[in-house]
């Protein structure tokens, strides 16, 4: 055994960490990058969905054992899975009420004002989410346990009889279900109908409404997606780490560098882009202290911003 | 005389406020209060801070804390490693936060809007992982028992109110000093319409480093002080997410681009959320967070703008329309001589060779060569698409071209920055005016005076010679998002005559203008003539071209395509066949 081997073994083993992280971070990126995408509000409260998504998953799978009859392995997937239309109506709620008013073709043409507006309020809707889940789920951290996240798949190298990749099977499978929903999504918006609205609206809101689109519907539904969205990666996170309400804080900021890493606007960028954030994530751990890992992120994401500022997969319009 | 007048209240106004800080903090013996009204001034500090970088330019922090944080450890390594006061920390720490804004603003300026936002974002994440990293989780400042004052340690807490409150008023007096020079109004401009900006001469990088670099040390100073009082620094605690809300929030929360709107803020949100915590902290754990959501919440849907603003518009209702009177005065006209005979020759001011620029695979402008003569009305036409628009850009400096040259009066311009080529004696106006709506008429001008003079007063007197020039200088106090479409014209050109160009760009001065308003127009341009200043203009409108410019240069697929004098060129072939298709160009023929 070489260390030349040890170290492809180490290095494989950080590689398809990364991918399963990168997965599910790419989901959760995607919510926030639909809502980015069409609406170009910046959502400061989107960690938090991803948090009420980890509550919902937990009260629907732990406390309430609603899911009982789907066993202790498909349970938690299945809980995961519902917290997204149970946030999408969340989120239709709040822009029915709160967002719409900061946002939409009414506050298009106020440059700059527009946009304070938009920050401070889901700055605040933030903290009254974060705060507001503290009174109602207690500090305690929680997590949705399945016995599958103390096994793991033994995948043997072929270069080398003695080793071998391990695969935590709750990651995998919430790796895995994330790129499902991330792929239903990407076809959903390319070929429906609903879809194709959200991308009139997200190219040019101006003209759309001029083709008869309903700009604040399409928005609407973009929010709520997004929403929904996150909420779905946030269960699926539940599935294997703990969390408490403050936990969102930990993902707004992978999020939004996944999104401008991806290039703000483009759905297939958000995911690449989250994938690319877990991959970083779990690759400098091999040349760099832990307390390093997060720090690489935004190196990078510096990096990328500066030599890229329209992302990997963003496109630079600018008209003078 | 009149801006040393304007200064005199807001002066008043600052000391009182502080004067009366002082006098509550003395009479204040409770310890917790003490605490409170030290945190105020720090963070309303922090949120001039931010006002002063964010508030002014429109380009959103969401990083502020990393200066805080840099001043805040600075401070903190000054004293447990080096044993260096506070009172030579914090200074440091200010030389470190302006160096952190050179660091940051100058690769960060070149991204705009939400990019900036977000690249800002990282900056602080950065770094508090690299501190903890460094092992700086939890520094708590040593007690220096033997010389407490030279270490800035008072057993009296009101001496740290003090000197809150004197960083605050420093603070202040330096954001009103900005807000009332050229820097201000600079930075306005810039907020609203940078290329406007730039191309009336301001050095827009120039001034955003200068905003950034004064907003990272008075951040930095507020993060020294926070930790003197504090007396323990974590990196969460001062690069964390919540110290760049705290920050933006209490700004914008009180009023954004003015200096009152941090100060009111902060002293409606910290006690808010201060005294929230202490009273109900225990019991409800999370209320406060709540109820200062909510808060935030309410005054952005009542007060998108801030307080401060809303009690302005409140006391200041709009002045009914009518009282001031609406009647522009005439143009003050230059007497209009007669056109000099077209075919004299001309020494030429600008010569383009052979320019060149490409978007992708769409080829805008290919192989232009032309020469301008000094004093001349040259027309550009052709039709929608021909590269009109890109090729003023490539001339201005907006875009870099692919290949060729532009000589303007002897100097070479490719590669130089808008606001060199506008200093050089280049003006520009835009297809669609390009305004700065929030300004009155009179500073929207101002802002393309200052490339003539460094002086204030000369910026203004040349702003108002500029505007008595087109006609509006009855309308100078107006704000400019009230003007119709012919004063913002008007507007944009007098603010392009304020630069003292030699030649000025224009770039369809006369859309969506009625035909009474198309002839005042074509008077100030023909005024413009009898000055010697020389005009290149863009314009669709066929019939006022004829009679206002001496030569006509058409554009087709970014080629040119004829020169020459107008009579010539509109029988031109080639011309026709641009313009109408090539069926109409053979009817021509035969006919």
């Amino acid at each position: 055994m070489t260390s030349l081997g040890d170290f492809v073994e180490i290095f494989l083993q950080a590689l398809t960490a990364g991918i399963l992280l990168g997965a599910i971070y790419g989901l959760m990126c995607v919510g926030l990058g639909i809502i980015f995408g069409v609406m170009r509000v910046i959502n400061f409260a989107q960690g938090e969905f991803l948090m009420l998504g980890m509550y919902f998953t937990f009260y629907v799978v732990v406390s309430f054992n609603m899911l009982w009859f789907l066993g202790p392995a498909v349970g938690p997937y299945t809980g995961a899975l519902l917290a997204g239309p149970a946030l999408f109506a969340v989120g239709y709620a709040l822009h029915r009420f709160l967002i719409s008013r900061v946002t939409g073709i009414s506050v298009a043409g106020i440059e700059g004002e527009g946009h304070y507006a938009q920050l401070i309020l889901t700055l605040g809707l933030s903290l009254v989410l974060q705060n507001g889940g503290l009174i109602l789920f207690g500090s305690t951290p929680q997590s949705v346990r399945t016995p599958l996240s103390a096994r793991a798949w033994e995948i043997p190298l072929l270069y080398d009889v003695n080793a071998s990749l391990f695969l935590n099977k709750a990651r995998a499978i919430a790796g895995i279900v994330s790129v499902v929903v991330a792929v239903a999504l990407y076809w959903f918006i390319t070929s429906s109908r609903l879809g194709k609205t959200l991308r009139a609206a997200a190219d040019n809101a101006a003209a759309a409404v001029y083709m008869g689109i309903d700009v604040d519907r399409a928005y609407r539904i973009a929010f709520s997606i997004g929403i929904g969205i996150t909420a779905i990666a946030g269960g699926l996170v539940a599935t294997y780490n703990p969390f408490q309400p403050y936990i969102g804080l930990d993902f707004v900021i992978i999020m939004y560098a996944g999104v401008v890493l991806g290039g703000m606007g483009s759905i297939l960028g958000a995911f690449w882009g989250g994938m690319t954030i877990g991959l970083v994530q779990q690759l400098s751990t091999l040349v760099l202290p832990t307390q390093l890992q997060n720090a690489t992120i935004f190196v990078v994401f510096l990096l990328i911003v500066m030599v890229r500022p329209q992302g990997l997969f963003g496109r630079a319009t600018e008209r003078i | 005389m009149r801006a040393q007048r304007k200064l005199i209240a807001p002066v008043l106004v600052i000391a009182i406020v502080a004067m009366a800080w002082i006098a509550v903090g003395m009479m204040v013996t409770n310890s917790y209060y003490q605490l409170m009204l030290t945190l105020v001034p720090i963070w309303a500090v922090m949120g001039l801070s931010w006002n002063l970088l964010s508030g002014y330019t429109g380009l959103v922090s969401f990083g502020h804390a990393a200066f805080f944080g840099l001043g805040a450890y600075t401070v903190t390594i000054a004293l447990v490693g080096y044993d260096i006061t506070p009172w030579l920390g914090i200074p440091l720490g200010m030389i470190v936060g302006t160096l952190a804004g050179i660091v940051i603003g100058y690769p960060t300026f070149r991204l705009r809007g939400h990019y900036f936002a977000l690249a800002m974002l990282a900056y602080p994440m950065a770094l508090l992982y690299v501190f903890e990293w460094l092992g700086y989780q939890e520094v708590p400042l040593p007690m220096k028992r033997e010389a407490p004052g030279f270490y800035m340690q008072f057993s009296d807490y009101r001496v740290y109110i003090a000197l809150a409150v004197g960083l605050l008023v420093v603070s202040l007096l330096i954001s009103l000093a900005i807000e009332r020079s050229r820097f201000g109004m600079s930075l306005v401009a810039i907020k609203q319409n940078e290329p406007a900006a730039e191309a009336a001469g301001i050095d827009t990088l120039a001034w955003k480093m200068r905003a950034i670099m004064l907003s990272g040390a008075i951040a930095a100073a507020a993060g020294g002080l926070y930790a003197v009082v504090l007396l323990v620094v974590t990196p969460a605690s001062v690069f964390g997410m919540l110290t760049s809300a705290q920050a933006l929030i209490v700004a914008l929360f009180g009023g954004v681009g003015t200096l009152w709107g941090a100060p009111i803020g902060a002293a409606i949100l910290i006690p808010l959320s201060e005294t929230l915590q202490a009273q109900l902290g225990d019991v409800i754990p999370g209320i406060q967070g709540v109820v200062f959501g909510i808060a935030i919440i309410l005054v952005v849907l009542l007060a998108p703008e801030g307080i401060f603003w809303r009690i302005r518009d409140q006391l200041h209702r709009p002045r009914p329309v009518g009282v001031v009177p609406a009647t522009p005065m005439a143009p003050r006209l230059v007497v209009e001589t007669p056109l000099p005979a077209p075919q004299r020759e001309r020494a030429p001011i600008l010569t383009v060779s052979s320019l060149s620029k490409s978007f992708g695979g769409l080829r805008a402008v290919t192989d232009a060569s032309f020469e301008v003569g000094e004093g001349e009305i040259l027309g550009i036409i052709g039709p929608n698409g021909a590269g009109k628009t890109t090729l003023f850009n490539l001339l201005n400096g907006f875009l870099p071209p692919d290949a060729g040259k532009v000589v303007f009066a002897g100097h070479e311009l490719i590669g130089l920055k808008p606001n060199r080529i506008c200093r050089l004696g280049i003006g520009r106006t835009f297809q669609v005016v390009r305004a700065f709506p929030r300004l009155s008429v009179l500073n929207n001008v101002v802002v393309g005076a200052y490339a003539t003079t460094t002086n204030d007063a000369d910026a203004f007197a040349g702003a108002s010679e500029a505007l008595a020039q087109v006609g509006l200088i009855g309308r100078s106090d107006a704000n400019a998002s009230g003007l119709t479409n012919k004063e913002l014209r008007l507007m944009e050109l007098a603010r392009a005559l304020a630069g003292r160009p030699r030649l000025l760009l224009m770039d369809e001065p006369l859309a969506g203008l009625a035909s009474q308003e198309v002839e005042i127009l074509l008077k100030v341009i023909r005024s413009l003539a009898a000055q010697r200043i020389t005009v290149v203009i863009i314009e669709h409108t066929m019939r006022a071209m004829v009679r206002l410019a001496e030569r006509f240069i058409v554009l087709d697929h970014g080629r040119v395509l004829a020169i020459g004098k107008p009579s010539e060129v509109v029988h031109d072939e080639g011309v026709i066949e641009a313009y109408l298709g090539k069926k109409w160009a053979a009817i021509r023929a035969h006919s």
